[in-house]
């Protein structure tokens, strides 16, 4: 997909009712970190959140790109990546407000998502940490001969923390199935790339571990599902682990609320001007692929789902009490004394 | 194989023999650490024959990388396997401490239960010769972490029953070992599968007049020091073998009964496990005791090289710490 929303009638792209998934994903999304800010900003939701705003085409391609039985590890900016892997909006915001109809019955939180069934395996809220345990996650599945590829979704701030660089080594070193995607949105926290790395070119860095390494425009959501197609396929069938860089923009703040004024206008400006879901919508409808009236179902369908899980959320009970003490081993007789 | 038959092993014999066992038992066990496959078979040849028997697939070397060793085993474990990760000195297990603590003992709980994580990090303490950063005992960081289990075994027998526990174990638990002892105390263990429930003390002498609590490798000081003493008091010993899960219960048994007690360990005295456990007892037994429980632990100070400068409870001060306790008058009868 090009900027002006034309996409090259020869280049493969999903079928139509993956685009219309891709869509509703992107939209949902947003949706989902835009009300949550605003239950946060009326103090009704205490939760760390962290914007997808600017990777949620990235988001969509994964999910298109990915099969049920691969698995993935994210990070704490993991709303897109959770939806990505089928896992509903409902469950995910009841999580955020502590409820036990979330994801981890309330007790992990927003930074916390897992889903074993549709292989969110577990997500972390410390900076790069996800990379060593995917290469653990890669042997597992090379060991059981299966024909699944592990995906890491990180920022890339990651990039930056030692363990990323010896989890590379790994995965280069065993020809493990993984995918590492650095979701590269230009920030650090509050840092931008150029002024954390002598060589902001992380796909370039990455190469020199010995495994398939490329750079991917982050807003084609085309594009980037093509790269990871391809680079999940080859992980599936044996060919080694492949690091992604997909480039895309932050378009918030680092986390829901904080001060995002120091950004570059005119950068903020041009990256708006990428945002994936209108892009998305643009091409959908001026390539004929989907009908105006198919995509405003979706957009309403996206509504009633988003009002449905904030719902959801709201009136599912707190945690018992008596949970605190649960699920800290695998049997709590004796422990720590007895 | 049955227990009946049994070989004279060293330590690092039972260590070999257990993972022989578990490797063995179930193609879920798997093992990553640095220089463990052949033909070295790791630093302390523990894994010695291993990944000839096994296959370098289920016996990994890796480079020198403790983040991504137990990160890497922490993801297996998470990926159905059941990894036994080896980070030779315990010093090392800073370098992996946010995949142990951040990761490792809290998934299970972050995830409401969704996620297990059998996994076991070996390490060991109680190197002599190469200064502060490769012989601290640090089990106390991990006891204060929940999530973790803590064992540290004092003889061959107890050293592969536990692992064998702690391998078919399904939470992480931190394996500690000590250097010292590798070679130094061997005894008869079955060669065939058998397990050491985690979370039971053993007895191993009875006594009347103290009870010395103990593990790892201080318990052949205390034995040393009981037996030095033998004609001026009656010394029961306890050697824990588990700090989490920890027996208080054969502790607070023993204490009732000598109404003194002190623990003694290889860690740091001050904020120690055995702050822990004299407080536990204390509160069970505050007026049956006759003198408050004590401690002796290693000084608050690094480890240090020369032999002048030792930090750790020697056979010398142990048997100082056991007379002055047990000729304290008794706070009960002053009452």
């Amino acid at each position: 997909m090009q900027e002006n929303g034309e996409t090259q009638a020869t280049e493969a792209i999903p079928s139509r009712e993956e685009l219309e998934w891709m869509y509703s994903i992107m939209l949902l999304a947003k949706a989902g970190d835009e009300r949550a800010a605003a239950e946060a900003r009326e103090g009704r939701l205490q939760a760390a959140l962290y914007p997808v705003r600017g990777l949620e085409g990235v988001c969509a391609a994964l999910g298109v790109a990915m099969q049920a039985n691969d698995q993935m590890i994210s990070s704490y900016r993991n709303l897109g990546d959770a939806l990505s892997r089928g896992i509903p909006l409902r469950t995910i915001i009841a999580e955020a407000y502590g409820r036990l109809g979330g994801t981890s019955k309330g007790k992990g939180g927003t930074m916390h998502l897992t889903d074993n069934e549709r292989g969110l395996v577990t997500t972390t809220g410390v900076v790069g940490s996800g990379l060593p345990m995917a290469v653990g996650l890669g042997l597992a599945a090379q060991l059981d001969g299966a024909d699944r590829a592990i995906v890491v979704t990180f920022g890339d701030g990651s990039t930056s923390i030692g363990s990323a660089h010896e989890a590379f080594n790994l995965a280069a070193l065993w020809n493990l199935p993984v995918v590492f995607v650095c979701q590269n949105n230009q920030w650090g926290e509050h840092t931008p790339l150029s002024s954390y790395a002598a060589n902001p070119n992380l796909a370039e860095r990455v190469a020199s571990y010995g495994m398939a390494s490329e750079q991917v425009d982050g807003f084609d959501p085309m594009a980037t599902w093509r790269t990871l197609d391809r680079a999940l396929a080859k992980a599936r069938s044996g060919g080694g682990p492949s690091f992604v860089e997909c480039l895309t923009y932050r378009l918030t703040g680092h986390s829901g609320l904080s001060d995002y004024s120091y950004v570059p206008e005119a950068e903020l400006a041009a990256a708006l001007e990428r945002d994936p879901a209108p892009n998305m919508r643009r091409w959908l409808e001026s390539s004929g692929l989907v009908d105006a009236g198919r995509l405003a179902e979706i957009e309403a369908e996206v509504e009633a789902t988003a009002d449905e899980a904030f719902a959801f959320a709201q009136e599912s009970p707190p945690p018992h009490p008596d949970e605190l003490t649960d699920d800290v081993y695998a049997s709590g007789e004796g422990i720590p004394f007895r | 194989m049955s227990e009946e038959q049994t070989e004279k092993m060293t330590i690092v014999a039972a260590l070999n023999s257990a993972l022989d066992v578990a490797l063995g038992l179930d193609e879920r066990v798997i093992m990553m650490g640095e220089d463990i496959a052949d033909p070295i078979g790791g630093v302390m040849k523990a894994t010695k024959g291993l990944s000839t028997k096994y296959g370098e697939d289920r016996v990994r070397a890796t480079p020198i990388v403790e983040q991504t060793i137990v990160g890497s085993a922490v993801g297996a474990a998470m990926g159905g396997y059941r990894p036994v990760a080896e980070i030779m000195f315990m010093d090392f297990l800073c370098q992996a401490m946010d995949q142990i603590i951040n990761h490792a003992a809290k998934s299970r709980f972050m995830s409401g239960g969704h996620t297990t994580v059998p996994l076991v990090v070996r390490a060991m303490v109680g190197s002599s010769n190469f200064g502060a950063q490769h012989s601290q005992a640090l089990e106390a960081w991990f006891m204060h972490t929940p999530g973790l289990k803590v064992v540290m075994p004092s003889n061959p027998y107890d050293t592969k029953g536990l692992l064998l526990s702690s391998i078919f174990d399904d939470d992480p638990v931190i394996f500690i070992e000590n250097m010292a002892m590798s070679y130094s105390v061997p005894g008869m263990v079955p060669t065939g599968d058998y397990r050491i429930p985690l979370g039971e003390a053993a007895v191993l002498q009875e006594g009347e007049d103290v009870t010395v609590i103990t593990y790892g490798a201080e318990v052949h000081t205390v034995m040393a020091a009981a037996e030095s003493l033998v004609d001026e008091m009656s010394v029961e010993v306890i050697d824990l073998r588990t700090l989490v899960p920890l027996d208080l219960t054969t502790c607070l048994e023993s204490v009732t009964k000598t109404r003194r007690a002190i623990v003694v360990h290889g860690s740091t005295q001050f904020c120690g496990p055995g702050a822990e456990i004299a407080t536990l007892i204390t509160d069970e037994l505050f007026g049956a005791l006759d003198v408050p429980v004590a401690r002796l632990g290693g000084t608050y100070t690094p480890i240090a090289f020369a032999k002048e400068l030792e930090s750790l409870p020697t056979e010398d001060k142990v048997v100082a710490a056991l007379r002055e306790l047990v000729e304290r008058p008794s706070v009960a009868r002053q009452r």
